[in-house]
């Protein structure tokens, strides 16, 4: 019998976090819905996984100036990580606030992008903001070292409007050169070449001489402004609002956008001054989000990490094959750190070609098939508890509902009923049920369902 | 068979192909095509320099990096184009960006969508043939990622191939059950993305199905190095001669960095490229499909004028190669200058703009009107290939 409270759970935590294995969902299932959705929202209770250690056994990895050791230690995190929904989050402003190293091609300066989204990506978004518009690798990801106040460069301020906090529609030609005007000045330092020093990461710089204080008209209000000015009465428009609320929305709820869903985060976001925390509550606890499940596609990092969490692999900073990890979701359409453009990643069923579907689940059906990983033995010990055999079909649904936690739809349980080697009783207590276990998640890896969140 | 195989394996109507090789991390175009004629070059390559004696002389002024001995008999042959001083303008130095630059055709705004990508979408519109794209290493390249598209990436042919972690009876019914799982669902409100995974899965298994059998149907007396482009290579003979229908394919060959180590590096290197190279048309010939193939092989940039002692440091204006029996050989466009007064700070000034390469194959090679794939209007060059019809 599926129980609703578990499923529940589980969808809260595949999208507030990267899934669950069987025993978390026990724990957060005891704790009750609220609790656990308090909980997340209260990172600040937990301690960050120690990550130092990772170097000791990833030298060949660890060079602190590549993005791509950036990427292994956050995917290291969002693995084991106890405040999983601000490596979510910041997963999200990564995707929106899309900054990549293809340009920036500084490891550190990355890596301190996306501390800040950690650091501010559940708080309000008008800090949010600020911090990103001192954000060295953003600055120079869109030129704003070349925007003086008598040779204004556009790039920053029109995506600030554009794709970062309204969108088109929201604003004309002249707020935009308004905006990009209250800019100049803001700039880094130098970004020094690898060869033959090493890189050194830039600093954000106010540059009074080369900023424009003049007057500016902006979204119909005039002033002397500056980048903070400008920020201020961007977070106070219903467009900044509707904005947030879409991107929250894509992100956590559903690929297909629901105008009166997304009207009531707006609502939350104004109602919360800006604070993000308080928006995420509201969506966790509306209705909209508790009947959403399975309504996105995984993204692929998403996907590697749930199917992570479900074996329980790479919990240890010692094991082997994590720098694989953000290789494969690279392979799968999702280089992290490295968004094909300024717009991010094109999510939901774009998520799904079929270079990328054959990787996906190439790798879902090796992950889950690996009956040395510690996830799967536990699955067989709560199989085995109390059991001496067990039938086929029950469990199949043991599989579904209490570890994978999937909805499968009738055909696709026919079909993998069908075709699994065994049938019948299974004897537990040795390799019959572990290799019966690993099977069936292999099937349910390559199911069209399992590429859904 | 279907149309396209039967047109591919035919001799009276066969289709063009175009493969491209990739040579990542900025190939030194003045050490592959070395101006030994000119003596700003040894004053500016003093430790990494080729020395007159060593380059393999095409005329009184250039000559081949000494690796290159089976590319410069295919040089003689007449079946090698050199497009120098290749590039695009304000050079970008980041390998990154710069190979997005060549992958996208879009020097100047950000694209996700990939050149190759918007060829296979025109020769294949009605996406009939899933295997029309296929690239070779890990990962589609961004040039050949058009949402919508579908293009098949291969890592190593003979195990490619999906849910390759489980093996005989175990795989057998894993794909057996997939086969069953991925089809397309009837039309039904809400269910709309599980059409498209459904339809995706179909044709990857398609693709699968169709390369699959390409190892089994070859057989070939050219023996090919074990190296990884080599290999690729050769799958892609192996796809090229099993008549699948690809138009395009794409391989890649790493490691051109050469900020130090560069004389050692570049020996390896392109003794790999020419060997590779020469076995694979060597193969086609003995298949008898070698004139419908046109291979491509260019890199992200070239490398700075002076040395740094050891190696080169990232720069600009590099070089191309076009080979193919229907390729007429010899030079393009002019050798940029390496006068210092010519110079754009310490780099080669290109001379000769990618997209008009690209715009060149597509034109009188694809049959691809080249303007909307390049984002632009670009001269060709004409007269360097001899359409396949003609």
């Amino acid at each position: 019998m599926v129980d609703e409270n578990r499923r529940t759970i589980a969808h809260l935590l595949r999208r507030a976090g990267f899934g669950a294995g069987p025993a978390e969902i026990d724990a957060a299932s005891a704790a009750g819905y609220e609790a656990t959705v308090n909980a997340l929202l209260q990172p600040e209770i937990f301690d960050r996984p120690d990550e130092d250690i990772l170097e000791r056994f990833h030298s060949e990895h660890c060079d602190e100036e590549s993005p791509r050791w950036v990427a292994i230690k956050w995917v290291f995190r969002m693995i084991n990580s106890e405040r999983p929904l601000e490596e979510k989050m910041a997963l999200m402003w990564h995707g929106v606030f899309a900054t990549g190293w293809a340009k920036v091609t500084n490891g550190q300066m990355m890596s301190r992008q996306y501390e800040m989204l950690r650091d501010h990506g559940l708080g309000d978004f008008r800090t949010l903001l600020e911090k990103l518009s001192r954000d060295p690798a953003m600055l120079y990801w869109l030129d704003q070292q070349t925007n003086h106040a008598d040779a204004v460069n556009e790039n920053y301020g029109r995506e600030l409007l554009e794709l970062f906090s309204m969108g088109r529609g929201n604003y004309n030609e002249d707020d935009v050169r308004s905006c990009a005007r209250a800019f100049t000045g803001w700039t880094l330092t130098h970004v020094l070449p690898r060869y033959p020093t090493g890189y050194w990461p830039a600093e954000f710089v106010f540059n009074a001489d080369d900023h424009d204080d003049g007057g500016k008209t902006f979204l119909g209000e005039t002033g002397n402004f500056d980048g903070d000015d400008i920020i201020e009465i961007i977070v106070r428009q219903r467009a900044a609002g509707v904005f947030v609320a879409s991107e929250i929305y894509k992100f956590f709820v559903a690929d297909e956008p629901d105008e009166e869903a997304i009207g009531q985060i707006a609502d939350s976001y104004f109602a919360n001054n800006y604070d993000l925390r308080e928006v995420m509550r509201f969506v966790f606890n509306s209705d909209f989000f508790k009947q959403s499940m399975f309504k996105r596609v995984k993204s692929p990092i998403e996907f590697i990490v749930g199917t992570v969490r479900l074996t329980g692999q790479y919990k240890e900073a010692s094991q082997f094959g994590l720098a694989r990890l953000p290789k494969l979701s690279g392979m799968m359409g999702q280089e992290i750190l490295n968004p094909p453009t300024v717009e991010g990643w094109h999510t939901g069923r774009e998520w799904i070609d079929s270079a990328f579907l054959v990787e996906r689940v190439n790798y879902a059906t090796q992950e889950l098939t690996n009956s040395d990983a510690p996830g799967l033995a536990d699955m067989a010990s709560r199989v085995n508890d109390g059991r001496t055999s067990i039938s086929t079909s029950d469990l199949m649904d043991i599989c579904t509902s209490e570890f994978v936690h999937i909805d499968l739809d009738d055909e696709t349980k026919k079909v993998i009923t069908d075709e699994l080697s065994t049938s019948g009783e299974v004897a537990c207590g040795g390799n019959e049920i572990v290799e019966a276990i690993t099977e069936i998640l292999a099937f349910i890896g390559a199911s069209k369902e399992y590429q859904m969140a | 068979m279907t149309t396209a195989q039967n047109e591919a394996n035919g001799s009276k109507t066969k289709q063009p192909v175009l493969v491209v090789l990739q040579l990542s991390g900025g190939n030194d175009f003045m050490n592959t095509v070395v101006p030994y004629g000119d003596p700003f070059y040894y004053d500016f390559r003093k430790t990494v320099g080729v020395s007159e004696e060593e380059a393999l002389h095409l005329d009184s002024r250039l000559g081949f990096h000494p690796a290159m001995g089976e590319i410069k008999s295919l040089y003689d042959a007449g079946d090698v184009a050199v497009i120098q001083g290749i590039g695009y303008p304000d050079p970008d130095r980041s390998h990154f960006r710069s190979m997005d630059i060549w992958h996208t055709a879009e020097p100047h705004d950000f694209s996700g969508e990939g050149w190759l990508g918007r060829v296979i979408r025109e020769l294949d519109p009605g996406k009939k043939n899933v295997v029309t794209g296929v690239s070779f290493g890990a990962g589609l390249p961004r040039a050949m990622y058009l949402t919508g598209t579908p293009a098949i990436s291969v890592s190593e042919l003979e195990s490619y191939g999906l849910l390759t972690s489980l093996s005989g009876e175990k795989q057998r019914r894993a794909l057996n059950a997939f086969t069953r799982m991925y089809v397309p669902e009837e039309f039904e409100e809400g269910a709309m993305v599980m059409q498209h995974i459904g339809q995706i899965g179909t044709d990857a298994l398609a693709g699968v199905d169709m390369l699959k059998t390409a190892p089994s149907q070859y057989s070939s007396d050219v023996v090919y190095g074990s190296d990884a482009l080599s290999q690729s290579l050769r799958g892609i003979a192996q796809i090229h001669t099993s008549g699948l229908g690809t138009r395009v394919f794409y391989a890649q060959h790493g490691g051109y960095d050469v900020h130090g180590r560069q004389v050692q590096t570049q020996e390896k290197l392109w003794g790999e490229v020419s060997k590779a190279v020469d076995s694979f048309f060597a193969d086609l010939r003995e298949h008898n499909a070698s004139e419908e193939v046109v291979m491509m092989v260019f890199s992200e940039f070239g490398r700075r004028v002076r040395d740094n002692g050891n190696g080169t440091d990232h720069g600009s204006g590099g070089g191309a190669f076009l080979i193919g029996d229907r390729v007429k050989g010899g030079l393009y466009g002019e050798y940029p200058s390496l006068d210092p007064a010519e110079q754009v700070s310490g780099d080669l000034r290109f001379n000769n703009d990618f997209r008009s390469m690209y715009s060149t194959v597509l034109d009188d090679w694809l049959n691809i009107q080249p303007d909307p794939i390049v984002n632009g209007h670009f001269e060709k060059f004409n007269g360097i290939l001899n359409p396949l019809s003609s």
